[in-house]
C-alpha cells in the first residue's frame, strides 16, 4: 500500500499522486482537496483527515473509505463502486447517481440522492446510518435510499419535505415515520416482508462495515416510500 | 476567453469566522488559514476579513476606512468630513507590497467623532448620523468611499485571493475577539475593491456566498430609508436589510433572520407553537419586500457577535465547529480544521436556523 501525505497537495496534484500510485492507496493529512478518486474504476483509497467536495466524483469501481466525515456532493453522478463514511456526510450525497453503493455511518445533510437514477442492472444504493436533511430524496429517479435513525433520539429521522419530485425507485425510512409530511405524488406505507427483502443485503452489508448487529436492525418495522404512478406529476407543467 | 460550458467553472464564494466568546485575542490571519484548502471557491477578483475588537485604544471612535482614487479625492472627502466629524487620528492603512495584489487605491483611515453642533441641528442621534455620512460619501461620487464604519471594528478587503488580501494587509499585526473571511468568485457584478466583502455599515458586516434572486425588490424597498446601494454587488442590501431591520426597527437578531430567511407559509402553518406561528406569520407580514430568495449563507458581524444564517431551502453549505470559548464557522468542514485541527465538535445548520454567537461578557468587562 502507498501512503500519500496530503496535507500540502492541491486537488490536482493529489490525484495525480492517486493515480500514479497503484490500486491501494492511503492518504493522511488530507485537508479539503476535491475530486478524490474522481472516475477511478478500480483500487481502493482509505482517507484519513477530510475530503473536499466531490469526492468519488463519477467514481465507476474503485474503493473509497472516509475514517472521519465528508463534505458535499460525495458520490456526484457516480457509476459503480463504493463509498464507505465513517462519520457524518455533507449535502447533495449521491447527486445524480447512477450505480454503486454510498455508506454512511452517522448523518447526512440535505438533499441526500438528488436525482438518483437507476437503468436495468444499474441501482444505486444510499444507506444513511443516523438521520438525514430536508429534501432527502428530491427528484429521485431510480435507486434505493435507505435510512436507519441510529441515535435520533425521538426527533424525525428525516427533515422537510421529503420525496419531493419523486418519480421512480424507493425510498426505505427506519419507523413508521409518524409527522414526516410527504408530498401527495407518493405513497408511504409500512414496508412488507417482501419490501423488506429488497434492504436486507445493504443493511447487512452496513451493520458488517460498522460492526452492528443487522439482525436487530431489520427487527424494526420500516416505512416505504415510492412515486404513485409511472408519471405522477401529470398535468403539473403541460399536458403530457 | 473560453466560455462556461467550455470550460467547467466551479462555483462558490468562501466564507469563515472565528470568534472568541470569552473576548480572547485572535490574530487576525487565522480566518486566512480557513481560505486556503478553500482555495478554488474563490477565482482572485475579491478577498476581505472583518475583525472586531481590533482598536481598543481607539474604541470610543468611529474608524472609518475609505478607498480613495487618488490624493485630489482624499483632501475633497477630507474637507467634508471635517465640516461633521472632530477627526481624531487620520493615518494610511498600513500594507505590504505583494505581487498578487496590484492596482490598489489610497486606503486611510479616520477615527472621528460626531460634532455635536451638526448632531443637534440634524436631529438625529449619533449612528443614523454616520449612516447618512457613509450614504453621502458613497453616492456623491468624490472618487472616495467608505467601506468600514463601526467603532472598534474594521473591514479589510482587495481584488485578490483571500491569502493574499490578508498578507497585503499585515492582518498578523491586529488582534481581535472575533473575524470574518471571504474569497469571492464574482459571477454576476464586476470584480472592483469596493464589491469585495465584507460589506459593512456601522459595526454590521457581512460576508455571503450564493446570489440573491430577490435583490431588486429588497434594494428597492431598502432605498426608501435612505440607504443607497452603490457598490454592484448584491450582498451591499443585506447589510443595509440588517441595520434596518437590528437598529432601526429593534428586531432581535432572531427575528431578522426570520424575516430574510422566512419560512414557508406552509411551514408556518405547521408550527405547533401557537405565539411562534403568529409570529413569524407576522414578521412576513410586515417586511415581505425584505425576504431574501436564492442561494445564501452569510455570517453577520456586530458588536459583541456573530450570526451565521443559510436560505432556507440551504442552497449553499454552511459548517459550525466549536473547541472551548471558540467558535468557528466555514463553508467547509477542511477549513474549520484548518484553524482548529483538534474542534471538539462539528455541525451544519439547518437551512433558515441562525446560529448565533455572543461574548459572554463585553470586552474589558463594560457594560
Amino acid at each position: 500500500m502507498t501512503t500519500l501525505y496530503a496535507k500540502e497537495l492541491d486537488h490536482r496534484a493529489l490525484n495525480e499522486a492517486i493515480r500514479q500510485a497503484g490500486d491501494s492507496v492511503r492518504i493522511t493529512g488530507c485537508a479539503g482537496q476535491r475530486f478524490i478518486g474522481a472516475g477511478m474504476s478500480g483500487g481502493s483509497i482509505e482517507i484519513v483527515g477530510i475530503p473536499g467536495n466531490a469526492l468519488g466524483a463519477y467514481l465507476n469501481g474503485a474503493q473509497i473509505t472516509v475514517n472521519g466525515n465528508a463534505q458535499d456532493a460525495v458520490g456526484d453522478t457516480m457509476n459503480g463502486g463504493r463509498i464507505v463514511v465513517r462519520g457524518s456526510i455533507g449535502d447533495a450525497a449521491g447527486y445524480a447517481m447512477r450505480g454503486g453503493e454510498i455508506y454512511v455511518r452517522d448523518n447526512a445533510g440535505y438533499r441526500a440522492g438528488i436525482h438518483m437514477k437507476e437503468y436495468r442492472d444499474k441501482v444505486p444504493v444510499i444507506v444513511i446510518g443516523g438521520c438525514a436533511g430536508s429534501f432527502l430524496g428530491e427528484y429521485q429517479a431510480g435507486g434505493m435510499i435507505v435510512v436507519l435513525g441510529l441515535g435520533a433520539d425521538g426527533r424525525g429521522i428525516v427533515g422537510d419535505f421529503p420525496c419531493t419530485g419523486m418519480h421512480g425507485g424507493r425510498m426505505f425510512l427506519r419507523g413508521d415515520c409518524r409527522g414526516i409530511v410527504f408530498p401527495p405524488q407518493v405513497t408511504a406505507r409500512e414496508a412488507s416482508e417482501q419490501d423488506l427483502e429488497a434492504i436486507r443485503g445493504p443493511v447487512g452489508e452496513f451493520a458488517a462495515l460498522f460492526g452492528l448487529d443487522a439482525a436487530g436492525l431489520l427487527a424494526s418495522p420500516y416505512t416505504v416510500v415510492t412515486p404513485d404512478s409511472a408519471n405522477p406529476y401529470r398535468r403539473m407543467y403541460v399536458e403530457n | 476567453m473560453k466560455l462556461e460550458g467550455e470550460v467547467r467553472i466551479p462555483s462558490g464564494c468562501a466564507i469563515a469566522a472565528v470568534i472568541d466568546r470569552d473576548g480572547g485575542r485572535i490574530p487576525g490571519n487565522l480566518t486566512a488559514e480557513a481560505m486556503r484548502p478553500m482555495h478554488e471557491r474563490s477565482n482572485g477578483l475579491g478577498g476581505g476579513f472583518a475583525g472586531y475588537g481590533i482598536y481598543p485604544e481607539y474604541r470610543d471612535f468611529y474608524a472609518l476606512h475609505f478607498f480613495f482614487n487618488d490624493r485630489t479625492a482624499r483632501k475633497d472627502c477630507e474637507a467634508f468630513l471635517k465640516e461633521r466629524f472632530e477627526i481624531v487620528k487620520s493615518e494610511l492603512i498600513p500594507t505590504r507590497k505583494i505581487p498578487a495584489v496590484t492596482d490598489e487605491p489610497v486606503i486611510w483611515r479616520y477615527f472621528v467623532d460626531p460634532l455635536k453642533s451638526v448632531l443637534l441641528s440634524e436631529q438625529v442621534d449619533e449612528r443614523e448620523f454616520v449612516v447618512r455620512t457613509v450614504m453621502k460619501i458613497n453616492t456623491e461620487n468624490r472618487g472616495g468611499y467608505v467601506f468600514s464604519s463601526g467603532k472598534n471594528m474594521g473591514a479589510f478587503k482587495a481584488v485578490g485571493y483571500p491569502e493574499d488580501v490578508a498578507e497585503f494587509y499585515r492582518l498578523e499585526e491586529y488582534e481581535g475577539y472575533a473575524w470574518t473571511a471571504h474569497g469571492r468568485y464574482p459571477t454576476n457584478t464586476p470584480g472592483w475593491w469596493g464589491g469585495a466583502h465584507p460589506f459593512t455599515l456601522l459595526d454590521w458586516s457581512v460576508v455571503h456566498n450564493g446570489e440573491i434572486s430577490s435583490y431588486d425588490a429588497n434594494r428597492r424597498w431598502i432605498e426608501m430609508f435612505g440607504y443607497k446601494c452603490t457598490l454592484q454587488t448584491d450582498t451591499e442590501v443585506i447589510t443595509y436589510i440588517m441595520d434596518y431591520l437590528l437598529r432601526r426597527q429593534g428586531l432581535t437578531l432572531e427575528e431578522a433572520a426570520s424575516v430574510v430567511a422566512a419560512p414557508f407559509w406552509s411551514s408556518i402553518e405547521r408550527e405547533a407553537d401557537p405565539g411562534k406561528r403568529e409570529k413569524l406569520s407576522y414578521l412576513r407580514t410586515v417586511f415581505p419586500s425584505l425576504l431574501v430568495t436564492g442561494p445564501f449563507s452569510i455570517i453577520l458581524g456586530f458588536d459583541g457577535g456573530l450570526m451565521a444564517l443559510n436560505d432556507r431551502l440551504k442552497l449553499r453549505s454552511m459548517v459550525v465547529g466549536e473547541k472551548g470559548t471558540r467558535v468557528y464557522i466555514a463553508s467547509e468542514e477542511a477549513a474549520i480544521r484548518a484553524m482548529e485541527p483538534e474542534i471538539e465538535t462539528v455541525f451544519a445548520p439547518a437551512g433558515g436556523e441562525p446560529v448565533i454567537v455572543t461574548l459572554n461578557r463585553k470586552e474589558g468587562g463594560e457594560e
